[in-house]
């Protein structure tokens, strides 16, 4: 029964999207404002048969009912609770609807916000968010329906795939996509503002909390996906450019970028249609990364073509959501003038570097990923595209945009001359550079020649960054919480720069052969070898090494690699032993036996490595700081703000 | 045209070749999908190698198996082949091959020349066994699980990647990486 009540309650939920879209956009539209009444009710109860669906599915894992498709392929009767519940996003059909209820939850949190905006502009948003949730409801009931029933039901289930049996990945994806479908709000802003043919000041300041939430759980889920293939993977490797991770990557640098440009038009009046665009493109990439991951498609256009209803479909409703919004910025983009203007050399002038420059990284990892796919359509043969493609190009961007990050939060608005500025930046680079060049070459006598340079870049960030929060605390001012967000977002980039640059420079790798009792020195540890025992598992057997690894002495860990050998399939495989010690991370590989006792063992150090992760989690809290700033919460419709009274207030 | 324009023109474009990319294989498409999460057809052939003992389905039960179906006329399997002898090194899965509406001595000399990748090989010259498998065109790869249930369809020359992406973690269930 409850499956079926689940479908039920999708099919309700499909419906109530329609009127919401129906009653946001036609009531605005034609000025209806009963229409426009009956909105707000349409969310709310699309929300609840959201919410009733999915607790029917999670029932359903948790019961163990192998009656129902979706449940007998990824779960099994001797899952733990826990993954019962995460299997519910494990595959395609269970993904969509976590999409699905996290976009009601993300609407009914700008329905009880929409009491500050025009009722018409509220309405509007809600539409459009009605009919982004209508197509996803219309794709998965059509398609990818989670409640079809097997019969005669599954003895057991399938089980889950393995390598999602992991904290890690159970709470990754409904991160990631919280942050994916929070750009759906930002595009039904763009699109209410589109459709209204007019954007003011307040319309940037309404969008921006919404858009930093979403930036910053995208931030946090990329981080916690990275964090998970280097500990499950092993072998140390934080970021693949893989499609999967591209297909997450690319929302959030043009996410990066519509943050920054709303502040613009927030603080300014300027960049207006572009930011515009940027919205739409966030959202557009978001979807993108929703379908083509599910789906398959950057695997190969054929697993694409696999289902040709669900491909076609995907298109069909890409076509529709991206292409509408695109004509629509085609149509209405050109009447939004912006008079006022500025200097180079002015904030506007390097957040405008800040956009293009991020838009070009996208645009190059878009290419690298979607390349093998497009050869593939044409039949122009495979193409394999990888680090060597996106290293150089991603660097190609990002060095100059940090280059100039620093300058840009120190430039006046409007006005192009730095003033005393300058000296702060001179001072603060000649710090930066000694200290950078310092670790370099002093604690580190080696490195590539873009070394030194990123980590000047880095540190002078980092320093600048400080200047004038250190300032005004000596001299006992408050910040509002937007510039205190923005500075500590800017350190955990200025932090996540140094630790990239460390890890990818700084890294040691040696390969020892060990008699028990010898000990080996590298990068600053002592590894005692005690030898090779046989080790017995659940399915393998295996050798298992022990190595005492100490630092000046005092004893850091006791690490044992082990070499398996799994009994069915006769598969050797290495397990990594992997510790963590003041950011430093060891990892132990377990070579060959060189006979007489003596081993051959693989030892890799990399210098900060946690720093990476814990960057990007300081990112997100800067970018959750600065969503919560008051200035968004008490900004009420129609009070129109001078762009000049603003004009030397950082943000 | 101005320069608002140029976004929606550049997206028309990249759809347009989605849409190509859709329109370009959707019969074989089409047949990939049903065997998917179901049980393997039975079949029982001659084997092409061993004129005593013949390939049936149930003999393969309890264990992984590569179902690979390709013939001498297919120039896509002469490419494949490599990566076919690559799987066999690796050791970790089998591969049974189906000779598809393809004469048999022709079908060992190119074993001959080119090495052996199967653990054994039916012979189905009416191409009964390939209808009942959903063949479209070879080559075409089913991975089977110890329960005889089609897991995985691959349509057209194995690849590494689809060799480490798909087809090895399905089997050993961990990512192909760690070795």
């Amino acid at each position: 029964m409850l499956p079926e009540l689940g479908h039920f309650a999708l099919i309700l939920a499909l419906l109530l999207a329609a009127l919401q879209a129906f009653f946001g956009i036609g009531g605005a539209a034609l000025g209806r404002e009963r229409w426009m009444a009956a909105v707000t009710p349409a969310v709310a109860g699309q929300a609840v048969m959201v919410a009733t669906a999915v607790a029917c599915l999670i029932a359903a894992f948790v019961s163990d009912d192998f009656s129902v498709v979706y449940v007998a392929e990824n779960s099994n009767t001797a899952l733990p609770l826990f993954y019962r519940v995460s299997a519910l996003w494990g595959a395609h059909e269970g993904s969509l609807l976590l999409w699905i209820m996290l976009l009601a939850g993300w609407t009914v949190a700008v329905a009880i916000g929409a009491s500050r905006l025009p009722a018409r502009f509220a309405a509007r948003v809600l539409g459009v968010l009605g009919v982004v949730s209508f197509g996803f409801l219309l794709f998965t009931l059509a398609t990818s329906n989670p409640f079809v029933r097997l019969d005669p039901p599954a003895p057991d289930g399938r089980d889950l795939n393995p390598i999602l049996q992991d904290p890690g990945l159970a709470i990754h994806p409904p991160i990631l996509y919280t942050g994916y479908v929070g750009f759906a709000v930002a595009f039904a802003f763009a699109s209410a503002a589109m459709l209204e043919g007019r954007l003011d000041q307040n319309w940037a300041r309404w969008t921006r909390p919404w858009t930093t939430s979403a930036w910053a759980f995208l931030t946090c889920g990329i981080a916690l996906g990275s964090f998970w293939a280097y500990y499950e993977l092993g072998w140390g490797g934080f970021w693949f450019w893989d499609p999967v991770e591209n297909a997450s990557f690319m929302p959030w640098l043009v996410g990066t970028a519509l943050v920054h440009s709303l502040a613009v038009t927030d603080k300014r009046g300027l960049f207006k249609s572009w930011t515009l665009l940027l919205a739409i493109l966030a959202f557009s990439l978001s979807l993108l990364g929703t379908f083509l991951v599910r789906s398959g498609v950057l695997v190969s256009v054929h697993s694409f073509a696999a289902d040709p209803t669900r491909g076609i479909f995907i298109l069909a409703f890409l076509v529709v959501m991206i292409g509408g919004a695109l004509a629509l910025y085609a149509w209405r983009a050109p009447l939004l003038k912006s008079t006022a203007g500025f200097e180079l050399g002015a904030r506007e002038s390097f957040l405008l570097f800040n956009n293009v420059l991020l838009v070009i990284a996208a645009a190059t990892v878009f290419a690298g990923t979607l390349a093998p796919l497009i050869s593939d359509a044409l039949k122009l043969g495979t193409l394999s595209v990888g680090p060597p493609y996106f290293n150089p190009t991603f660097m190609l961007s990002m060095l100059p945009l940090l280059a100039l990050l620093s300058v840009g939060i120190h430039a006046n608005w409007k006005r192009g001359r730095l003033g005393d500025k300058a000296r702060t930046l001179l001072y603060t680079f000649v710090a930066a550079a000694v200290l950078a060049c310092g670790v370099v070459f002093g604690l580190y006598s080696h490195g590539h020649i873009l070394t030194p340079i990123a980590m000047t870049l880095g540190i002078w960030i980092l320093l600048s960054s400080l200047v004038d929060p250190v300032d005004r605390w000596r001299r006992g001012l408050s910040m509002s919480r937007g510039v205190l967000g923005m500075t500590i977002a800017h350190i955990g980039l200025a932090l996540a720069v140094i630790a990239l640059t460390a890890v990818q420079s700084f890294t040691v790798e040696r390969d020892v052969a060990l008699a028990p009792g010898d000990t080996a020195s590298v990068g600053g540890y002592e590894f005692r070898f005690q030898g090779v025992r046989p080790v017995e598992g659940a399915n393998f057997d295996a050798m298992g090494a022990t190595l005492v690894v100490t630092r000046g002495g005092r004893q850091v860990a006791v690490m044992q690699p082990q070499k398996r050998r799994y009994w069915v399939q006769q598969q050797v495989t290495s397990e990594t032993a992997i510790r963590f010690d003041r950011g430093n991370n060891i990892l132990l590989a377990l070579g060959e036996d060189l006979g007489a006792g003596r081993w051959s063992v693989r030892v890799q150090i990399r210098p900060l490595v946690s720093l990476i992760w814990i960057a990007a989690f300081i990112m997100a809290v800067g970018g959750a700081l600065a969503a919560s700033d008051r200035r968004y919460r008490t900004a009420r419709a129609g009070a129109p703000e001078p762009a000049t009274a603003t004009a030397r207030q950082p943000g | 045209m101005n320069r608002f324009m140029l976004p929606l023109g550049i997206f028309v474009l990249l759809a347009v070749v989605l849409a190509l990319g859709i329109r370009h294989s959707p019969e074989k498409g089409l047949i990939a999908s049903p065997l998917l999460g179901k049980p393997a057809p039975q079949f029982s052939l001659p084997s092409l190698t061993d004129p005593v003992r013949p390939v049936r389905s149930q003999d393969l039960k309890g264990h992984w198996y590569l179902f690979n179906v390709w013939g001498t006329w297919c120039a896509e399997c002469r490419a494949e082949h490599e990566m076919l002898l690559q799987v066999r090194r690796a050791g970790v899965v089998p591969l049974i091959g189906l000779d598809w509406k393809d004469d048999d001595a022709q079908a060992r000399e190119w074993l001959q020349q080119l090495g052996d990748p199967y653990q054994s090989i039916a012979v189905d010259r009416s191409g009964r066994t390939a209808i009942d498998w959903g063949v479209y065109g070879a080559p075409e790869t089913f991975l089977v699980s110890p329960q005889g249930i089609v897991v995985y369809k691959h349509i057209g020359a194995l690849t590494e990647e689809v060799w480490t992406r798909q087809i090895l973690p399905r089997v050993t269930g961990s990512p192909a990486t760690r070795s």
